[in-house]
Parts: structure tokens; sequence; C-alpha cells
């Protein structure tokens, strides 16, 4: 039985939202965040972002096959699960989650087959047997390369992205949209949560693709492009400085207001949150990433290149636990304080063998790597690259190795 | 004399057992028993009942007059006997607020279910009072409202419920929820909350807790009624609801509550 300080409603103790529900908008937060990275290439023209545009795309795809995961493992009844689907009632923000994750996959699938159409139809040129039948099946019938045809690919793709960015931020603004729009709960009631998820999406988007490019480039035995890093490094910076700035914004804001919350709030990020909040997202997750890019970027021409890669994965990293620690916050502080507004329960340790537990989570988190690296087998992701770069050129772009196979 | 002979005429009957009182009466009441429990368990009754209630004929709403409440947690027994609630969970509770000028202390041990045993402030308190809780049975209520599957309705009559067979399980309605009414089962992995025993009241009876509280301070009411008590109460004296500022317009109404309530 968890312990109370203060007094609580006997049914405010318990975290019915465990740990599964800090992995979902985690998890969306990279599907949103990664499809920011490749929408600032194919939409706005950043050429920097040329190298990982096609692995930002990918990287999304592969987090939105698990982003239901984590619901369906948290459901009481996840057999009924369907039914949020199939017969929504519309007052509620979470009928919304049909529609905008049905459309953002579909939006999301049709732009990597765009992207990839054309090794599609070459591989299924090139292959025999069961896997030339894989990759017909997967050219839908159509071997068409000519370079109008590929001309309408990269529209088409142009298309989807200017469809998939306000997709992807309704997805996962919706999912802050869940926790800001209850009344009950005043740390989660606030219209600044959906953009709060939303920026911080793009954070967490931008550092696991700051840590994914380079690894992958050593991987393929590519070069890092220093320019690709630098840009990257610019932008996580800045989505992090807003990040923040609204973060505390709004506890400065109710503490200004000392608005009837506060005492409770102010008790439990000093108390239950200390750790996780202050320690965790503010400092080490905050602060020093905040030093670290700022190096980056304001003394990059000093900084010698290696220095900078691995500036830049700190900082990648760091990000990516200050974003966990800030869903934490959110989900489980929200959870530890009673409506009462008079009582805390004592912190919420998931559990490791369990439904909802820590082996499932990192289960979950280690998954769509897994599929990143299964889809890497099947359509070489740094293939078609220099394609992008000069669209309807037809000559045959550098090819890794392994995909001529 | 003729009295004596009249008496044992029914003697001397042809060959039949003659019945005594006392096997009389055991068959009788045999009889009588057999008879109430088919009737009071068989399925035709309650469904005739059923069929009978009109929930467009009727506006329940719910009264608790705190000033009169003394802890004695009858409610919450009657409560959980009535509607199986699992240990730990609570479709409603009492509260105890020990108030001082500069200090205030909170409680409700195991929600009120054994009453409250003696308590020391380390201040000195001016008042103290108990508030009986339950769900509020809003009309705007935001449990309702979140639900994704439209498991949590508001029924014609009133009151909130939730369709425990269509219910996924996902605890929106418990976050929702600004008063702690809901819960997760641990059971039946779906939402549960108090349904002013809804299957008590469409028989005419009333809620279980109001049913056992002894001062009064649990009553229920139809606002359909012009004479109905708890409609007139609310009508002519100054009730107020839990956290009015949310305006989800409880149907639950307080007598007497106080500032330090929530």
């Amino acid at each position: 039985m968890p312990e109370i300080s203060g007094f609580a409603f006997p049914n405010d103790i318990h975290v019915h939202w465990s740990l599964m529900i800090v992995m979902y908008p985690y998890i969306t937060g990279f599907v949103a965040g990664s499809f920011i990275v490749t929408a600032l290439y194919h939409l706005f023209g950043k050429e920097e972002f040329r190298p990982v545009a096609r692995l930002a795309m990918v990287t999304s795809f592969c987090f939105m096959a698990v982003a239901t995961l984590p619901l369906n493992l948290h459901l009481g009844h996840p057999e009924r699960g369907i039914q949020v689907m199939v017969t929504p009632n519309f007052s509620s923000a979470m009928a919304g989650f049909g529609l905008l994750y049905t459309g953002y996959l579909v939006v999301l699938a049709l732009e990597v087959w765009f992207v990839h159409r054309r090794e599609i139809i070459e591989s299924a040129r090139r292959s025999r047997g069961a896997k030339r039948f894989l990759y017909a099946a997967m050219a839908l019938g159509t071997y068409d390369t000519s370079p109008e045809a590929l001309e309408i690919d990269h529209r088409a793709v142009r298309v989807l992205s200017a469809i998939g960015l306000p997709a992807a931020c309704m997805l996962h603004g919706y999912v802050g949209f869940i926790f800001g729009g209850i009344k009950a709960n005043p740390w989660w009631s606030t219209p600044l949560m959906p953009v709060i998820f939303l920026l911080s999406a793009a954070v967490s988007g931008i550092a696991l693709l700051l840590i994914l490019y380079q690894v992958t480039a050593r991987l393929w035995r590519r070069h890092i492009e220093g320019v690709t890093v630098t840009a990257m490094a610019r932008w996580l910076w800045f989505f992090l400085i807003i990040t923040v700035t609204l973060e505390l914004l709004e506890i400065i804001m109710l503490a200004y207001e000392k608005s009837e919350s506060w005492h409770i709030i102010s008790q439990l990020l000093t108390t239950r949150l200390e750790f996780s909040f202050i320690s965790v997202q503010m400092i080490i997750g905050s602060l020093i990433p905040f030093i670290l890019l700022a190096i980056v970027v304001m003394m990059n021409r000093y900084l010698h290149e290696r220095v900078r890669n691995t500036l830049t994965m700190i900082a990648s990293l760091l990000l990516l636990v200050q974003v966990f620690s800030m869903r934490w916050n959110v989900v489980i502080g929200g959870q530890l304080l009673s409506k009462s507004f008079r009582g805390l329960r004592s912190a919420y340790h998931p559990l490791l063998f369990d439904r909802e537990g820590i082996l499932v989570a990192i289960g979950l988190l280690v998954l769509p790597f897994v599929l990143l690296w299964i889809f890497d087998r099947v359509l070489p992701i740094d293939a078609g690259e220099p394609r992008e770069a000069k669209p309807g050129a037809q000559a045959d772009p550098p090819r890794a190795p392994a995909s001529a196979a | 004399m003729p009295d004596v002979h009249a008496d044992e005429r029914p003697t001397p009957s042809a060959g039949a057992e003659p019945v005594s009182r006392r096997g009389f009466l055991s068959g009788a009441i045999r009889l009588g028993a057999g008879a109430y429990v088919l009737l009071a368990g068989g399925g035709t009754w309650s469904a005739e009942n059923a069929a009978k209630y009109d929930w467009e004929r009727h506006r329940w709403a719910y009264l608790v007059d705190t000033t009169r409440c003394i802890g004695c947690g009858s409610c919450v027994r009657a409560c959980k006997a009535e509607n199986d609630v699992p240990d730990g969970f609570f479709r409603t509770w009492v509260e105890r607020y020990v108030v001082g000028q500069d200090a205030s202390h909170v409680d409700s041990p195991n929600g009120g279910l054994e009453g409250f045993p003696p308590i020391q402030t380390a201040f000195a308190p001016t008042k103290s009072f108990f508030v009986p809780k339950l769900c509020n049975h809003c009309k705007e209520t935001p449990c309702a409202q979140v639900c994704p599957v439209g498991a949590s309705y508001r029924t014609k009559d009133g009151v909130v419920l939730v369709d425990g067979e269509r219910c996924i399980g996902c605890g929106y309605c418990v976050q929702a929820c600004p008063y702690g009414s809901r819960f997760l089962d641990p059971r039946t992995h779906t939402a549960s909350k108090c349904t002013w025993c809804y299957h008590r009241i469409t028989k005419g009876m009333k809620p279980a807790c109001v049913e056992a509280c002894p001062t009064a301070t649990r009553q229920f009411g139809d606002l359909v009624h012009e004479d109905d008590p708890v409609r007139r109460a609310i009508e002519r004296s100054r009730v107020s609801v839990l956290q009015q500022h949310l305006l989800t317009q409880p149907q639950t109404y307080y007598v007497g509550l106080d500032k330090e309530v929530r």
C-alpha cells in the first residue's frame, strides 16, 4: 500500500496510468519529432538535413508501428480496445485517437512507399523466387521508373510531407491534449500542455536522429557530414530552449498567481519529484545539454570535428533522458497528488516483471530499432539519397554493396 | 355437555390421520416460506417491475446534511455489503475534519468503514465535523465526457453509470473525476463507481447508504415530485455542491459545507 502524506481521497492513492502511459507519449514523440526532421528537408528545403531525411522518415515509421502497443498493454480490456476506433464517443479527446492515428499512418506509409518506390522496383527486377515475389508485392503492380514517373513520386512525397507534418503534430498534440484537458488535475490542466508535448517531441526526435545519424554513418562507413550535425545541433538547441521555457513558465505562472493548487504542486515538485524533476529534467536533462549545445552552436569553428560530434552525442543522450523524465513527471506526477489538494502519495515504482513493467518498457524501446534494422535489410535506408537531391535524375545512385546481393 | 360432544365430532372421521396443530402450523410456514422464496427469487417479478419503471418519470437527487453526520460509518459498510465493493476502494466514504484557527486535519481511515478512532491534534481544534462523500452524479459530468467508447453515461433519470461490458479499462474517467469517486475494479479491470444503488431505486427502494444512515444525514429524493422532501430542501434552503467552480453541476447537494471541504 502506498503511503500518504496529508489527506488523499481514498480512491486517489492508485497510479492507474502506469509506466506504459509514460512510454506512449515518449514513443509518439519520436514519431512526430522524426517527422519534423524529415519535413525540414522535404518541405523547408534545408539541404543540410538531406543525409538524415530518409532515416528520419523510416524512424518515424518504425516508432509508429509500435505506438499502440503500450496502450494495449495498459488497457484493462485490450480485446475491447478496437472499440475506440470502431465506435468512438466523440465527446472524448481519446476518441480522436482512431482518426489521428490511422490518418497519419496512411500518410506516412504512402510517403515511405513513394520515397522507396524505385528501390523496390529495382530490387524486384534484380532478385528471384520468394524475394522477387516480396518486392513485386511491395511495388503494387507498377514498374514505371521513367523520369516522368519519378518526378511524380517526388511531387507526391512533397504533398505527403505537407499533409504528414500537421498530421504528426496533431497526433502528438492530441497526446498533450489528453492531459491538458483534464480540469480535475491542476498539474495537467493547462492549454500549454499540447504545446509543451509537441516541442519536447521535436527535441526528442532531433536528439534521437543526431544519435542515429552518427551511429548509422559509422555502421555504413559513411562520412559524418559536419554541416548536418551542426544544423541538427542548432535546431535541437532552439527547440530545447523553447520547450524548457514553456515548462518553466507553466510552473512560474502557478506560483506567481498563487493558484489554489500551488500549495500542493510546490510540495509535489520539492518532495516526490525532487529527483526526477529538478535533478533529471531540469539540471541533467536541460541545463547541461543547453551548455553543451551552446558550445557547439556558438564556438563551432573552433571545435575539432570529433569534439563537436561527441558533444552533440552527449547532449542528445541527455535530452532523450530529459524528455523521458518530462513524460514521467507529467503522467506519474499528476497521479501522486490527490484531487483533495491536501495529500500526496508515495513515489510510484514500476515492477520489473509485469505487463506494464520495466522489462516490457525496455522491449518497447528496443523494438523500433529492430524494425529499423529489418527495414534496412529489406530496403537499404542510405541507398537512394542522391536521388532526393536531384529529383528526376535517372542516373543510378551509388548503392550500398549489401543491397546488390 | 353438547359442547363436549360437538368437540369430539371430527375425531371419528374415517381412516384419515388427524392433523395436529403443530403439524398444521409447520406445514403452513413451509408453504408460506416456499411461496415467498418463489415470489422473491422468481425472475418474472423483478422483470415485470423493471418493465414498469419509466426513467423519464424520475429525476433523482441526493442530499447530504453534514450537520447531522456522526461518523459511524454505517453507510460505508452498507454500501460495501450491498455493492460488493472491493477492499481498499470506495463508492462512498466519510471524511473527518478537525479544524483550528490556523491549522486543520482531515482523515478518512479506511474510508470510515470502521468508524473513526479518537484523535489528538498538534493544534487546538475549534470545530470538527464529518462529511460523507459519494459520486456527485454531475449533470455536466467530465467522466462520461472523456470516456472514449461511451461506456460511462448519464441515464435519463439523472444517474451516472458505467457499462461494465463496454468499458475498456483505460482509466481516463478515473483521472477526469474531480471528486475521486471512481476507481478501476481490480477484479473486473473496468471502471466502477456509486450508482445510487440503481438496482434498488428502480424498484422503489432507497440506496443502501440512505437506508443505513441512523441520523438521516443522507437523503434521497425525486425532483419530479413537488412534495419530495429532498426537492423541497434543495429549493427552499441554502445548499451547496462540491467544487462548484468546475461547473460540473453535481446532483449530490450538501447542507452545512465548510470552507475546508473540497
